[in-house]
Order: structure tokens, then sequence, then C-alpha cells
């Protein structure tokens, strides 16, 4: 019987609390109906039965991770993965932070010399920390609901900087351990269909896939404001002030902290300030989803000034941070959900409400990767050292822009993993069927994909799909 | 200044938190915590196992390890393995391909994104939980859109089952409706079938067309053997039927933190379970994309090198013993009080809890007086016991029994 330290011991009547309204056939239930017939056999023999899920139908492949599967598919040896936003190094394996003081202890193995250091000395700061964790015995406990205390105050302090007045005493965020970006996403998405009932989400078109999916499946009405323009390749951003201030008060506006995914297109300081200005006057709420902090510029603070400018303001806001790829913690699920208050006792409110909506989806969060955060970011000199592979590594992403951005120069304005080539789908599919290059289907490329020696390849293959794939589209860039 | 957030209420307090927060407060020296669902030591303390330690170190000493994205269904070998540890080596359904195994968070998370997929496409919501049955499991399957009702479950005048009334609730049930099975260790009661039971429950069940949903948060605990705690699903997958299946490692691999479990479906074919997996996926997805990796890794290093897995079973039979241990030690104690009324149900019951029979009055006085502290329907945590503090609780129900009705 599943249970945990904090199990709510028994329920034997009607549970407290039920929420009626969820007592309704759930979603979208569109299925046909489909009667379960009733097994007259007693018996243990196996048969063939009608299976109660025989109406189910095959799933559409994941737009981003299916184009993984058919990568791996490609036997091709000149193909190319820049679908996923996830780091490569050079040789285009998956990178693991590298710390200086690892370097010395694997210098020992003959064999790594042979192979770039970049490869091969992949052990990050969290392998220190992952150490430290071994070394002191750290027990594995449920965590509280909310998670893991210091790697919740480490992460607000990293958001908002540390003394701030929001995050003095903790008292005017509410911040909650969730399961990176994804997962923190979620709980916010939940308590706004609990406590903002008809309030609609406004995202950027476009944005990360998965938004609408994270709505759809937590039942909050969306719609788009206009972000990236096609023409320019760039900032939309009359039509963005233009959508947000339409909107109905009171609306909650998506916002990506830095490094806009997909298109890698960030508003300037001075567009921040409007776009803050247009959302106080419509009393909406900043959504802010920051999954990039560190990453786009090199710095953390720099990358944070866009939440911490609306923190100025005195609003009142949301913000989902996930460290999946500033600290390289892809699949370690770490992240939080912060809620930016106006009161210490509204704090206390939604905290205990984001608590009750966690414990029905997992109980309680995963404890390591929340360590890790907790102890790199906790420790002076292990987070000096993150901070330089930061900037390490978003100086290489900037150089593969540079090299790839010639003729390019749209590309050098945009920042962080993502790059939107303006390539339609049409010339996407060239760029996969000929060139064995895989990116998604709107064009988009992932820079932490590419190498510096591929750089070349990759700029033939995607003039050859703008000139040789046009069909019945709009007019390509000029070159 | 108006806030966007004046209408969040504050949520209402957790009873079983109240409890822990209350046994923290006690400034005496000798408090006893036995709301606890963790396994503690003779010390009373948390125990991280031998063969976990190990796991973890060869974790990181493997320099090549890649923490990018596990695939939305987790990691594929953890998957594998848990299957077979729950399902048996043998097992027909794995061998055609039948079976659809995602690794998820711990027990609460095979539950949820198990209960998310029947609320999308199953057309019987209504699902059927033991009355008691472990606090979280309403909130879950509410909140995935089901529709809660009991089944009896518990006798509280034998303090055992109420089987008669079980199988006439489950034989009442609308066809296809969802049925809650605890698979070893009922969470809160202790009191699980036996194996001629749980034949006439899989007869029921089958003959109404209800889909078995079974929670296996404790195989190798109950027991102590990895393979009896398993009997109860086996003999369900047995009859090529289909069942849903939430897996834990929180106790049994002392994972608690890492969240760390499976959800398994049986599927009556290939092509079904393949169609069943891709919708899975689309649950996962907007809930968290992918799950954590780390106990995962830890898990699948233990279940695949036979070393490890024979040094788990071992260490697994060693908390089970001392559970049952820490049983007879109560029972022996309260009989040499000569506490009125029958207490046999203590070592009968199985599993890290103990449903006493205490009443909310009983375990109020006991946490006031004697610094024992349980949940107030009267569940205590075995595994919260030593020899040490038997005494000590022995004496607590003694005075709870005969001093208030």
């Amino acid at each position: 019987m599943a249970s945990s330290m904090l199990s709510l011991g028994s329920t034997s009547l009607l549970p407290r609390e039920i929420n009626k309204d969820k007592l309704k056939l759930g979603t979208s239930g569109s299925n046909p109906f489909l009667k379960a017939k009733s097994f007259s056999r007693v018996t243990m023999s196996v048969s063939v039965k009608p299976s109660r899920f025989e109406s189910i139908t095959m799933a559409p492949p994941d737009p981003i991770l299916g184009v993984s599967e058919a990568f791996k598919a490609d036997t091709n040896e000149l193909k190319l993965n820049l679908g996923v936003g996830a780091y490569r190094t050079e040789e285009l394996q998956p990178y693991v932070l590298n710390v200086v003081k690892r370097l010395e202890a694997l210098a020992s193995f003959s064999s790594l010399l042979l192979i770039s250091f970049i490869h091969f000395l992949n052990r990050m700061a969290s392998f220190q920390a992952e150490n430290l964790m071994l070394e002191r015995g750290d027990n594995k406990e449920y965590l509280p609901i909310e998670g893991l205390a210091a790697f919740n105050k480490a992460t607000a302090e990293l958001l908002f900087g540390a003394g701030h007045p929001v995050i003095k005493e903790q008292k005017y965020v509410a911040t909650i351990q969730g399961l990176s970006g994804t997962g923190s996403l979620r709980l916010a998405a939940a308590l706004i269909e609990r406590y903002f009932a008809g309030a609609k989400v406004l995202i950027s078109a476009p944005t990360w896939g998965n938004h609408k999916n994270i709505f759809n499946d937590a039942k909050v009405p969306w719609s788009e404001y206009r972000y990236y323009d096609p023409k320019t390749i760039g900032l939309d951003f009359e039509g963005m002030i233009a959508d947000i201030k339409e909107a109905p008060e009171g609306s909650f506006i998506l916002l990506h902290g830095c490094a806009h995914n997909p298109t890698g297109i960030d508003p300037t300081p001075e567009q921040w300030v409007k776009i803050a200005d247009v959302i106080q006057e419509k009393n909406h709420i900043p959504f802010f989803d920051v999954a990039y902090q560190g990453f786009a510029s090199g710095s953390l603070d720099e990358d944070a000034s866009s939440v911490r400018l609306f923190a100025e303001r005195g609003m009142e806001f949301f913000v989902a941070q996930s460290y999946s790829k500033n600290l390289g913690l892809y699949a370690e699920r770490i992240g939080a959900i912060n809620v930016v208050c106006s009161s210490a006792d509204a704090a206390t409110r939604v905290k205990s409400q984001l608590k009750r909506i966690a414990r029905p989806m997992y109980s309680n969060p995963p404890v390591h990767g929340a360590r890790i955060v907790a102890n790199v970011v906790g420790d002076a000199t292990m987070f000096g050292e993150w901070k330089a592979e930061m900037e390490m590594m978003a100086g290489r992403i900037k150089t593969v822009r540079q090299k790839l951005g010639k003729d390019w120069s749209f590309i050098l304005k945009q920042i962080g993993m993502f790059s939107f080539t303006g390539l339609n789908k049409a010339q996407s599919d060239n760029m996969t069927n000929k060139w064995h290059v895989y990116m998604t289907k709107d064009g988009r490329i992932s820079l932490a994909g590419l190498s510096m020696a591929k750089c070349e390849y990759l700029a033939d293959a995607i003039i050859d799909s703008y000139h040789n794939a046009l069909l019945y589209w709009e007019t390509p860039i000029e070159l | 200044m108006s806030s966007i957030l004046s209408n969040v209420l504050p949520a209402p307090e957790d009873p079983v938190l109240s409890v822990i927060f209350a046994c923290r407060d006690d400034p005496c020296p000798v408090k006893l915590n036995l709301s606890v669902g963790a396994y503690q030591t003779e010390e009373g303390k948390p125990l991280v196992l031998e063969v976990v330690r190990k796991a973890e170190q060869q974790l990181a000493n493997d320099l090549y390890c890649d923490k990018g994205y596990l695939p939305i269904d987790g990691l594929a070998d953890f998957n594998k393995f848990s299957a077979k540890l729950i399902l048996g080596d043998d097992s027909h359904a794995v061998k055609e391909n039948r079976v659809v195994s995602i690794q998820c968070l711990s027990g609460t998370g095979s539950l949820r994104v198990g209960a998310e997929f029947l609320a999308k496409h199953h057309q019987q919501r209504v699902i059927f939980v033991p009355n008691p049955t472990w606090g979280n499991h309403p909130f879950i399957f509410t909140l995935a859109g089901l529709s809660v009702e009991y089944f009896r479950y518990y006798d509280p005048h034998t303090r055992g089952l109420d089987f008669e009334g079980m199988l006439e609730d489950l034989g009442a049930a609308p066809s296809g409706a969802l049925v809650v099975l605890q698979a070893c260790a009922h969470n809160p009661t202790g009191i699980d079938p036996t194996l001629e039971q749980w034949e006439q429950i899989r007869q029921i069940v089958r003959s109404k067309g209800l889909l078995p949903f079974f929670d296996n948060a404790y195989q190798g605990f109950a027991s102590g053997n990895l393979d009896s705690d398993a009997q109860s699903v086996r003999m369900f997958v047995a009859d090529g039927g289909e069942c849903l299946i939430a897996q834990s490692f929180a106790k049994n691999m002392g994972l608690y933190g890492e969240r760390i479990g499976a959800l398994t479906i049986v599927c009556t074919s290939e092509d079904v379970a393949r169609k069943v997996k891709s919708q899975l996926l689309l649950v996962v997805r907007p809930m968290y994309l992918s799950p954590p990796i780390h106990g995962a890794s830890i898990v699948t290093t233990i279940l695949k090198n036979s070393d490890m897995y024979k040094d788990w079973t071992i260490e697994l039979k060693g908390m089970a013993d001392r559970i049952i241990s820490m049983r007879q030690q109560l029972y022996e104690a309260i009989q040499a009080r000569g506490t009125p009324g029958d207490w046999s149900h203590i070592i009968k019951q199985i599993g890290m809890f103990s449903f006493t029979g205490l009443n909310e009055k009983q375990v109020r006085m006991m946490a006031k007086e004697y610094h024992i502290y349980m949940t107030y329907d009267g569940r205590i945590s075995m595994a919260g016991l030593s020899s040490k503090t038997v005494p000590q609780v022995a004496d607590a129900i003694h005075a709870a029994v005969t001093r208030i009705p």
C-alpha cells in the first residue's frame, strides 16, 4: 500500500474538501462508447479476451522527441540532430559541466588524454556535489511536499538576487520545488484553474510546444499574442503590445525570461519596460518561464533582469524555473514555481494550495537534483566554478552563432539555445530528407547541437533548402 | 494594495502532518513518533540500504554518465526489470509483449498517471477503493477525473477483514468499474486477504468485468519474500485478463525521496499495449515531461546485477523480519500487562502498519501523557518501534485501554 511519511492516515468516509466539480466526467472524453464485456469465465485458463482499451488510437509521435527517434533510425553518417534543446559538446556528445578540480583527478586516466577534454572531462559541479552527498551519507527520506528548504531558498535567491526585499525572510514569495520547468508550470496552471476561474493565459506565437499541452491538460484556456515576425525574423513588438492590451483584464501573460524558445528572440531592456507598463495597465498577471538563466548571456544576473524589473514594480506574478539546461540536470527534473505575492499572508496561503496540488500528483518531489543545486549554489567555490562554466558554454553558443551567421545577421540578434531559421516546413523537410539534418518542423534549430566543424555543412544545407525546396510559400529570406 | 491572490484560501491542515508537528514540538526526550510511514532502525534512525550506497558509488564513478533527458516513459531497463519483478521472470504476459511499463514518480505518480489515463480512455469512471484506504487515494483519483466509491474492508469488531462485505460490495459494483486492490500489506489496516480469499476476489472481479488497479507499494516488505508478496497480482495476470499496477520502490529499497516507481498496464494484446503506451506518454508530457533519473538508475543497477539483487533481498528480509519481531514483542508485552481485549490482530496483521483499534480519545491521551504519537485512526507504524521502546508503548496502550473506554 503506498504511503509516505506524510501519509494522511486513513479516510473511511467521503473525503473532505473534494471539489464536486471534479466528479464530473473529466476532460474531452471523446471515446466511442465501448461496453465492457462481462467475463463469464472464472477459471485460470489464459485466452484472448476483448480488451477494454480496444478503442484507443495510436497517439502521434512527440513532435520534438519524435525527431530524435527519426534521427536515431537514420544510418547516414553525416546526420545531425538539431531537434532537441539539449547541449552537445564539439563531439556532439551530451556535455556534463566541467569542474577544474576534477581535471587533475581525471588526468590520471591516460586514455582520456587522447580524446578532446571537453568530452571526457564531463564532470560538472554536480559531480562534486554528488560525491559530497555520498561522503556525508545523506539519507533518502521523503522531502516535505514543498521540497528541499535549502533548494527553495537558493533558487529564489538566484532568481531575484540575494537580499532582494521580495525574498527577505522568504516572506513574500511562495516557492515550491517542482519537477523542472514543466512540473512547475503545471502546478501553477492547476492553481490558476482553481483560483482564477475563467482567466486565460496568453502565450507567445510561437512558443515551446509543450506550453499548450500543459494548459490544456490543466483545463486552463489560452490564446496567443503576436511575437515572431517572419518578415524581419525578429520581434513583432507592436503586435505583442497590441495583443496584450486587448486581452481581458486579469489575464496571465506567459513570458520567457530570456532566450525565448523557439525563436531565440528576446525583447530589449527598453521593450521590457513597455511590456511591464501595458501589463500593469491592464491588471494582467505576468507568468515567467525561466529555463535558461545564465545560459543566454552567460550572466545569471543579466538573464534575470526581466524578472527583476517586474519585482521592482511591486507586481504579483508567477515564475517557473528550470535547472535542466544551466546545470545540465535535465534528467534530475529540478526546478521551482515561485509566486510573488503582495503580503506574507498571501504567500503562506498560496504555498499551502500549491502543496495541495502537488500531493495527489506525486506526493513530494525528488531529492537528488534539489540537493545538487543546493550544494552547488550554497558552496562559494563550487558556485564560482559553476558561473565560469556557464560563461564558457554561453560563449561557445555565441561563437557558433557568429560562425554560422556570416550572412545571417538576424541570428546574431538572437541569443540562447535556439535559432529560428525562418525555414518553412518544406524547406525543413529538405534539410532532413536530403541533408540528414534533423530539426523541428517549425524551422527551429538548436545551436547547442551544432559543432564548429559542422557549421559549413549546415550552411550548405540551409542555402540548398531555401533555393531548392521552395514551393508555394512566402518570399524566402534574401541572402 | 489589493491582491490578485485574496481569494486563495489557506489549505486545510494535513491530519498526519499535524501529528508529526505535534511530536516535533513535544519537548519530552522519550517521545516516539509512530505515524511515520518510513522504516527506522532499532536505533530509530532512517536507513539507506548498503546495496543502494554501493549502487550510488558505482553510478558516481561512471564518468560517462549522461544526464540528458530520459524518454517520457523513463529508463528502458528500469521499466523492463520492474515489470519482471512484479510479474515474475517467466510471465507470459511479458513474453507476449502485452505489458506496458513506464517509470513514474513512486506509487503516487504511478497511480495518478494511471488514473488520468483511465479518466480519458476508460468508459467507466467510477473507482472503488477499500474502506479504509491510504488517505491520498481519494484525492489522486478525484483530481484525475474519476469518481470515488468505497467497498467494505475493515471489520472493527474483529479488527480483521470484512470479507463477506467486500465480496458483496464488489458484486454490486457496476460492470466495468475500476477497483483498487492493495497487493499486500494493506495501509492502514495491515490486513491482507488469504490466498484463498484472493482467488474468490479474483473470480468476482472477473465475473463482474471490473478492472483492477493494484497498488503495490510493499513487495518484499510484507512477508520478506518478493515472490510471495506478488502472488495476488500474479494470480490476476495469470488468468489472461487486464489490470493496472502501481509499483513503488520507496519502502522496499528505501528510496523514499528519490520518487521511483512504475505504472504497469497488462493488456490483452501487443497491439493494444502499443496504443496504450502512446497515450500514456500524452498524459506524462504535460505533467512533468519525463521522470527523474537517479532513483531509476539505482534500482536498475541493483535489479540487473545478480549479486546486488541477492544482497538486496537479504537486506529487505532483514527489514521485514525486524518489523515482524516488533509485532511479536509488542503483542507479548501487552499480554504480559494483562491488558483487556484480544490483541492478536497485532501479530495477524502484516506490513508496516497496524490498526490497533484504539479510538481517537485513547490516541490523544497516549500523545499527551506518554508522548507516543500516531494517527487518530489508531494506526501505528511498526517500523518506528524498537525493542527499547516496546515497553513504553505497551504501558501506554494499557493505560489508554483501561482508563478510557
